[in-house]
């Protein structure tokens, strides 16, 4: 057994670098913990993660049951109608993508401004924003009437001589969607590769050895890679950070190009980004919260991070809360009749408890967070981000479906009733998404093993300058 | 291997450092003294090694600005000649002509963005000569440690001042040397 390296700077005593990184951590151990964890032989599984997987396949097999349910039948088996054609459909695909936001934030935004706190948190937020985004696209698929030919969306020369409306939103979309989910998604895998090459000289099953080797493409840590490798992931960040911007905004603009009232508002595209980041982190917290607990993963995942993203989420909610107020604003101040209508039914209309639902979760329950001792205590902080990712659901069916069902025609106005198939397509997309997260925190490092050493690296060597200038001052007296 | 010219006997020799101090003060005497043909392996990045061993110019910024100018244009040319000469088509009053130019921003921008990164990511490994199942390096023992928690430095059999490589690594503190054969 090969004792232990990378202890001789803490001379024996454990003692605190940053808040962010355990006192114990050292190089093998940081390997052997993480990379153990995707190693761990398949007959070890923990029971729990068993029955979590269960739970969620379950869900997922209630998604493919709504899916084929809906191609049999057509979206008639929704409750959306004329004139709310976009019902659960365009609210939960809005919802999904934007706590996809999150994952891009901390992983590219987090890295230009060197935040080195994201490095334990950034391969799991960005996993979360590759399976949110492929529950957030199947649904404008789904919502096409005829799924199978979704790939007319795409440009491509065809027989019947048509292209794709360029000058709609709506078309605007698919290129951004794509666009996002593929860069995720190669960001992510770049971000694997030197683990993955961790994991293979740790493996000790041949199969798995083998595996590794293939998906490592043979890293060998060398400098002069590692120097390019850099670069590559900062510019990749650099292309990430307007892109995730642009992606919420044009997501935006298939509402404010248009002329609904409650649509047709600039403040839209600033306004869904923040909200975006907003779910995200709570969708980040409520899933960091119980891993780091079942994990044991205390020493990486700490409470001053969940008490920083606490911070992000309050902040990012406020601007959410800032664009709540100007569209009040908005609907007076326009002095036009539909737009303040449009206050009156959110208001008071049928579907009032909603708009008042969400001014409770997202303006109210938040306000909590101002307190230290709030955004330190793990239940609190989980039954927020409950409430967060209630009130961005909430926000989304304010939008959509009350400024459609009752527009500029009286007699055109209608209720939307979701069915049974609204909601277990709903169900199920979670199912799709703790399917694919538990495969992945199962059989994928889920903290970024490499980064999490090099953040210990340069902790000690910051401790180390900080003694050495303590040392020189005294000399100096 | 006797078919191929006047290839170097080993590749070269390899020293292991027990911290990434101990290699980057190594490395640093290393390039001091004059030698050039060298490689670190560590399990994470240390910046100042890179920028004594590193390449001064990566060749990735400049992929993934020519690519992202390339990718730009292609989503702007696609667009134009679909809705401007092929079908025009009257939506909302818009205009059909050049004028429609900011309607067409968005696609160019995404497909600008998704071109760079797929040239990021591709240049980067390319450039890098990967994958590379096999190399010499590997049967170093104990270089699976290498991804792990060690640290290393080879001195490259090609380097004109290889011949005093296994006593500098030595001297400079490594705590095992080795050999690395092709």
């Amino acid at each position: 057994m090969q004792q232990s390296r990378g202890l001789q700077n803490t001379a024996g005593t454990e003692k605190e670098l940053s808040p962010f990184l355990g006192p114990e951590l050292n190089y093998t151990g940081i390997s052997e913990k993480l990379g153990g964890i995707p190693l761990t032989g398949l007959l070890k599984t923990p029971p729990g993660w068993i029955v979590a997987f269960i739970i969620a396949f379950t869900l997922f097999v209630v998604y493919l049951v709504s899916i084929y349910v809906l191609l049999l039948f057509g979206v008639g088996v929704w409750g959306i109608n004329i004139p709310v054609a976009w019902g659960f459909d365009i609210i939960n695909f809005v919802w999904w993508i934007g706590i996809g936001h999150a994952g891009t934030l901390i992983s590219a935004i987090l890295l230009l401004f060197r935040q080195n706190w994201r490095n334990s948190i950034n391969r799991f937020a960005e996993a979360m924003t590759i399976f949110a985004v492929a529950c957030a696209g199947m649904y404008p698929i789904l919502h096409l009437g005829r799924p199978w030919l979704f790939y007319w969306l795409i440009p491509y020369p065809n027989t019947h001589g048509l292209w794709p409306q360029f000058r709609s939103p709506l078309a605007w979309d698919v290129f951004a969607i794509s666009t996002y989910a593929i860069v995720s998604i190669l960001f992510w895998l770049v971000g694997l590769i030197p683990d993955f090459a961790t994991l293979r000289d740790q493996a000790k099953n041949r199969f798995v050895k083998t595996i590794f080797g293939i998906i490592s493409l043979g890293w060998r840590g060398s400098a002069t890679h590692w120097h390019r490798y850099e670069m590559a992931s900062l510019l990749l960040a650099g292309l990430s950070t307007p892109l995730v911007l642009s992606v919420h905004s044009i997501i935006s603009l298939d509402f404010a190009v248009s002329q609904v009232p409650g649509w047709q508002v600039t403040v839209f595209p600033p306004y869904f980004v923040a909200g975006a980041v907003f779910a995200g982190f709570a969708m980040v917290l409520l899933l960091a919260i119980p891993v780091r607990a079942f994990y044991g993963l205390k020493s990486y995942i700490t409470m001053e991070h969940i008490d920083v993203m606490s911070k992000v989420m309050l902040a990012t909610g406020l601007i959410v809360v800032y664009g709540y107020s100007l569209e009040i604003f908005f609907a007076w101040y326009s002095g036009n009749v539909f737009e303040e209508y449009l206050l009156t039914n959110r208001l008071t209309g049928p579907y009032a408890w909603i708009y008042f639902g969400l001014i409770f979760c997202n303006a109210i329950s938040i306000q909590l967070l101002w307190f230290r001792a709030v955004r330190r205590n793990l239940a609190l902080v989980f039954i927020i981000s409950i409430f967060v990712s209630i009130g961005m659901w909430f926000e989304r069916f304010v939008i959509i479906v009350m400024s459609l069902h009752r527009d500029f025609l009286p007699s055109s106005w209608d209720m939307f009733i979701p069915t049974v198939w609204d909601y277990s397509l709903y169900l199920g997309s979670f199912g799709l998404f703790f399917t694919l997260m538990f495969l992945f925190i199962r059989f994928l490092p889920m903290i970024n093993i490499f980064e999490m050493k090099m953040f210990l690296h340069q902790a000690r060597e910051k401790d180390h300058l900080r003694e050495e200038a303590a040392a020189s001052a005294q000399a100096g007296d | 291997m006797a078919t191929m010219k006047a290839q170097p006997a080993v590749y070269g020799i390899m020293g292991e450092f027990d911290s990434p101090e101990a290699l980057t003060k190594a490395v640093h005497r290393a390039h001091k003294l004059g030698y050039r043909k060298m490689d670190a392996f560590s399990p994470f990045p240390i910046e100042e090694i890179n920028e004594t061993i590193g390449p001064h110019d990566t060749g990735v910024p400049r992929l993934v600005l020519i690519f992202g100018l390339l990718g730009a244009a292609g989503g702007f040319i696609l667009q134009s000649i679909a809705a401007w000469i092929d079908y025009p088509i009257n939506i909302g009053g818009r205009a059909l002509n050049i004028i429609a130019w900011p309607a067409f921003i968005p696609i160019t921008f995404e497909a600008g963005v998704l071109s760079a990164a797929f040239a990021a990511t591709f240049g980067m490994i390319g450039l890098n000569g990967l994958p590379s199942p096999y190399h010499p390096v590997f049967n170093v023992p104990g270089f699976d440690r290498a991804s792990q928690d060690a640290f290393f430095l080879c001195i490259e059999a090609t380097d004109p001042m290889f011949g005093g490589a296994s006593g500098f690594l030595r001297q400079a503190g490594a705590v095992r040397v080795s050999v690395v054969e092709h």
